[in-house]
């Protein structure tokens, strides 16, 4: 059984410079009870792939072609207040950012109390599943914490207590957006376990978006990889980090700092820069930076399957 | 970021055209056109003089001779308005004139000065604003009399403070940057600094404050004179026609009207210019209000 | 929190002393004698020395300011001149009837400026949007007394909707209410521009905060996130502004109160300088001052109040 299938999705923003194709024929399946990550560099589409799942894109972004089929659900076509129906309630999101996350004018226990406003329990109901939420995220003392405002709180609780908000109402699909790069190492830790063991409880599947492989690598069960708005690879977390196909996954995992089998003064890094996506490349979103180009590159190229689950957008998948 | 620098000062060169490309900017220029070339010509528009005294003619409404009626003493209001521009227009223009100057030094001098006269200076500005304007002008006219002078000087005391508050801030933030060091090590005295480094850097963004302003000080002068405390009698005011109407708005309301309308249609208009002066040259002013 | 309180407090006592010291060298830079106004022209010269004394005339100016000083801020600001009644008791029975002018003005641009700001904002870039700009513009743009003017000879004299002139019968709140309209509307008209404007700006940017997103991802309805996650934040900074604003009213109220004909601190000075009475000009602008001085601390306070992240910074 799969929570999410995204099928072939395709977003553009409309921009005074024309129209930019934000996600090209994205692809990939988050399998019930189980953590997917998505792994790429800052712009390659993540955000706009968690907005166009929320149905929350900008008034100039538009979904163009594709699927999200959601618990058996098409959201594309799902009706603006259906959709608004769905998220809180059975897709949560957890952002990046813990001081933005939450209104600084309303008290925790209000903006808990706010999100169950569809529950259709009485304000002590709601307010006791809030102290109960707040105490599962190890918030000490949840009965006063639940009268505070967000900024009495360090940025560690901030962020467990929007883990809290998100899975109050038990949901299919979470979302976590980079949730924990705003951490520091040890707090990183800390939530990333904290995730781990609530998803055990509340049984529901995780899209988990970062840039830090060593987590994804830790905590997914698959990972998929994104480049430029484009799904590059994607497998099971052990096929991809072990066996990647796509050159952009090879040279991503070889530049991981923590992969670095002895201490170098220069990290290595991917020369070139992400192609300007308004007028985008004929052929291979890579090509202009890898290092395998062949004549062929210059095609669109096929969604290769290279084993079981494992697929990698280039012509030489299997041959690399 | 360098793209759009030079794409700016392109703009500086159409000013013109990127105003008029807006409905609001449009309207406005119209407007203060109106307004201005009304005041210019005023001899040619009507044939009456603002002043004659007719009392044959006391309390007449608006016909064809007298477009917009007659005041109590038989005078044609519509010669009376334009006359009246003349006033607030050039009033707004020295007032304007003498506060940015005022403004600039004193900013300037707050700025480069030592600390304390900088110190000394906010809390001074700090409270010449917490004097409500109206109050200020009572306050004044107790001491100059009834005169455009005491117009002049509240207009100038009302718009000072904020005039040196930007000029002082824009020179405390450029009297440590690179190129005022630079020039200071290259042994340029301080008069030369601040005309070669730091006015050019501070005056756009004043004159569009002050342009924006000058609906205010027009406001002043019909206000000062509305209440007696400006111009003297007979001289033409859109106040002081305002006043007349004032008194006799039961049964002659056209006079009130004939009053209040130049005004409207003024501030308005430098209102409207000012706005798109500032959206299209410095949208960042905008944070001021 | 009371740090900074103590703080503000420290600055307004500054600021009020300074407009104490301008005051005083204003009256006394005023040519001619004082006492010879007050007496008229019949008084013996022997009259005029004895009201100098009377008045502390003859003393050095040092001694003089310090004696108006001190008595200022022991709210004895004189006796004026006509009916040789104290100054603070004259001008404390007028000034009800402006800050109920005032307060009036504050409701008409709440009332109004809040829900137009906040409209403009949802509707950003719409027809609706763009009216409300023009039209907060210009109210902002035409001056007060020809707000007041124009209201009287539409709404008063000739549909005859309203009361044209007093403050109403004492004791008939109604008939009080009816006649603080358009005075009050006056007064308050191009703040409705002003607070419109800010809280479209101010709305605009909440509603890009990361909490608003996440409120929204949190399928929160479009209502709940408007009014009760974006308007409460996006309202603290029209308190400050009303705060400052309050200076511009009292200058409105001025105008409103000669043009409706009511009673207030605003024509008791104008009819304070039209009769040379300046101990009751300097004691009522001094009076307004304070009042300005003090309603913006207020509404600093009350800021901090509404804003959890204030009230715990200080």
């Amino acid at each position: 059984m799969t929570v999410l299938t995204i099928k072939d999705l395709n977003v553009t923003f409309s921009t005074e410079g024309g129209d930019l194709r934000a996600l090209r024929d994205v692809s990939f399946e988050v399998p019930e009870r189980r953590i997917v990550g998505i792994v790429g560099e800052s712009g390659c589409g993540k955000s706009t792939l968690i907005n166009a799942i929320l149905g929350l894109l900008a008034d100039n972004g538009r979904i163009d072609g594709g699927s999200i089929l959601f618990e058996g659900q098409e959201l594309t076509a799902l009706s603006a207040p259906k959709m608004r129906d769905l998220r809180g309630q059975r897709i949560s999101t957890v952002f990046q950012d813990p001081m933005g996350a939450l209104n600084p004018v309303l008290s925790v226990g209000r903006q808990m109390q706010n999100i169950q406003y569809r529950s259709g329990l009485s304000r002590a109901e709601k307010d006791a599943r809030s102290v109960d939420m707040l105490r599962l995220v190890r918030i000490p003392d949840p009965e006063h914490a639940w009268a505070r405002y967000p900024h009495e709180f360090s940025g560690g609780m901030k962020q467990r207590i929007a883990i809290a908000m998100a899975l109050m109402m038990e949901p299919a699909l979470l979302i976590a957006d980079e949730p924990t790069t705003a951490l520091d190492a040890t707090l990183e830790v800390a939530t990333i376990e904290l995730l781990q063991d609530l998803q055990q409880q509340i049984g529901c599947s995780v899209l988990f978006i970062s840039h830090h492989l060593g987590v994804i690598a830790e905590l997914c069960d698959d990972v998929v990889v994104m480049y430029a708005g484009e799904v590059v690879e994607r497998g099971t977390t052990r096929q991809v980090f072990n066996t990647p196909r796509h050159p952009y996954s090879i040279r991503l995992l070889e530049c991981d700092p923590a992969r670095q089998a002895e201490r170098t003064r220069n990290l290595p890094t991917i020369p070139g820069e992400i192609p300007d996506l308004r007028r985008r490349p004929q052929g291979c979103i890579f090509a202009n930076r890898c290092d395998r180009k062949v004549a062929a590159c210059d095609e669109l190229p096929p969604d290769v399957a290279v084993g079981d689950g494992q697929v990698a957008r280039c012509i030489l998948a299997e041959a690399v | 970021m360098f793209a759009a620098a030079s794409e700016d000062r392109r703009q500086w060169l159409k000013p013109l055209v990127r105003i008029l490309r807006e409905p609001l900017g449009a309207l406005g220029i119209a407007l203060v056109i109106l307004m201005v070339g009304g005041a210019a010509l005023a001899d040619f528009l009507s044939a009456f003089e603002p002043n004659k005294i007719s009392p044959r003619d006391r309390f007449q409404g608006p016909s064809l001779t007298h477009l917009l009626g007659t005041d109590q003493l038989g005078r044609d209001l519509f010669s009376r308005v334009l006359h009246g521009g003349r006033i607030a227009l050039s009033v707004a223009l020295f007032a304007t004139a003498a506060s940015l100057i005022i403004g600039i030094v004193l900013g300037l001098i707050a700025g480069y000065g030592p600390r304390w006269l900088d110190n000394l200076m906010i809390l001074l500005f700090d409270s010449i604003k917490s004097f409500p304007t109206v109050m200020l002008a009572l306050a004044l006219v107790t001491l100059f009399g009834p005169s455009l002078t005491a117009v002049v000087v509240v207009v100038v005391l009302v718009n000072v403070p904020g005039y040196a508050r930007i000029i002082r801030t824009q020179t405390l933030a450029l009297k440590t940057s690179e190129f005022v060091t630079a020039a200071q090590s290259m042994g340029a005295s301080t008069a030369r600094i601040l005309r070669h480094h730091i006015m050019p850097n501070v005056i756009g963004p004043l004159l569009i404050l002050a342009s924006m302003d000058i609906p205010v000080v027009i406001a002043i002068e019909a206000g000062m004179s509305f209440l007696g405390l400006g111009v003297r009698p007979p001289t033409p005011s859109w106040g002081a026609i305002l006043n007349d109407g004032f008194t006799a708005i039961r049964d002659t309301p056209w006079i009130a009207i004939a009053g209040g309308l130049p005004i409207i249609l003024t501030t308005l208009g430098f209102t409207f210019l000012g706005e798109t002066l500032r959206d299209v040259f410095d949208p960042r002013l905008k944070a001021r209000g | 929190m009371l740090m900074y309180s103590v703080k503000r407090l420290g600055l307004a006592v500054i600021i009020v002393s300074l407009a104490m010291l301008m005051l005083f060298s204003m009256i006394y830079l005023i040519p001619g004698d004082p006492a010879a106004v007050a007496l008229g022209p019949r008084a013996t010269e022997a009259m005029r020395e004895a009201l100098r004394i009377k008045m502390g005339l003859d003393q050095p100016v040092w001694v003089q300011f310090w004696n108006f000083f001190t008595n200022a801020w022991t709210g004895d600001l004189g006796n004026e001149v006509l009916s040789d009644r104290p100054v603070a008791e004259v001008v404390m029975e007028q000034l009800p009837y402006t800050l109920a002018l005032i307060a009036g003005g504050i409701s008409w641009s709440v009332a109004l400026g809040i829900p137009l700001g906040c409209w403009a904002a949802v509707k950003r870039g719409s027809m609706p949007d763009r009216i409300v700009g023009i039209l907060s513009v210009a109210v902002i743009a035409v001056p007060s007394f020809v707000v007041a003017i124009y209201a009287l000879l539409i709404f008063a004299v000739t549909l005859r909707w309203l009361p044209a002139i007093g403050a109403g019968e004492p004791g008939d709140l109604g008939d009080q209410l009816v006649h603080l309209i358009l005075p009050s509307l006056a007064v308050g008209l191009g703040w409705v521009g002003y607070i419109a404007r800010m809280v479209r700006a101010s709305m605009l940017e909440v509603l890009e905060a990361q909490h608003i997103r996440t409120a929204r991802a949190f399928g929160l309805p479009e209502n709940m996130i408007t009014y009760r996650y974006a308007l409460t934040i996006a309202i603290l900074p029209t308190v400050t502004l009303l705060g400052v604003g309050i200076g511009q009213m009292l200058s409105s109220a001025v105008f409103a109160e000669i043009v409706f004909a009511r009673p207030g601190v605003g024509k008791l000075v104008y009819d304070a300088i039209l009769t040379r009475n300046y101990p009751l000009v300097t004691g009522a602008v001094l009076v307004t001052t304070v009042l300005f001085v003090l309603l913006n601390l207020i509404a600093d306070l009350i800021v901090g109040a509404l804003d959890p992240r204030v009230r715990s910074r200080f």
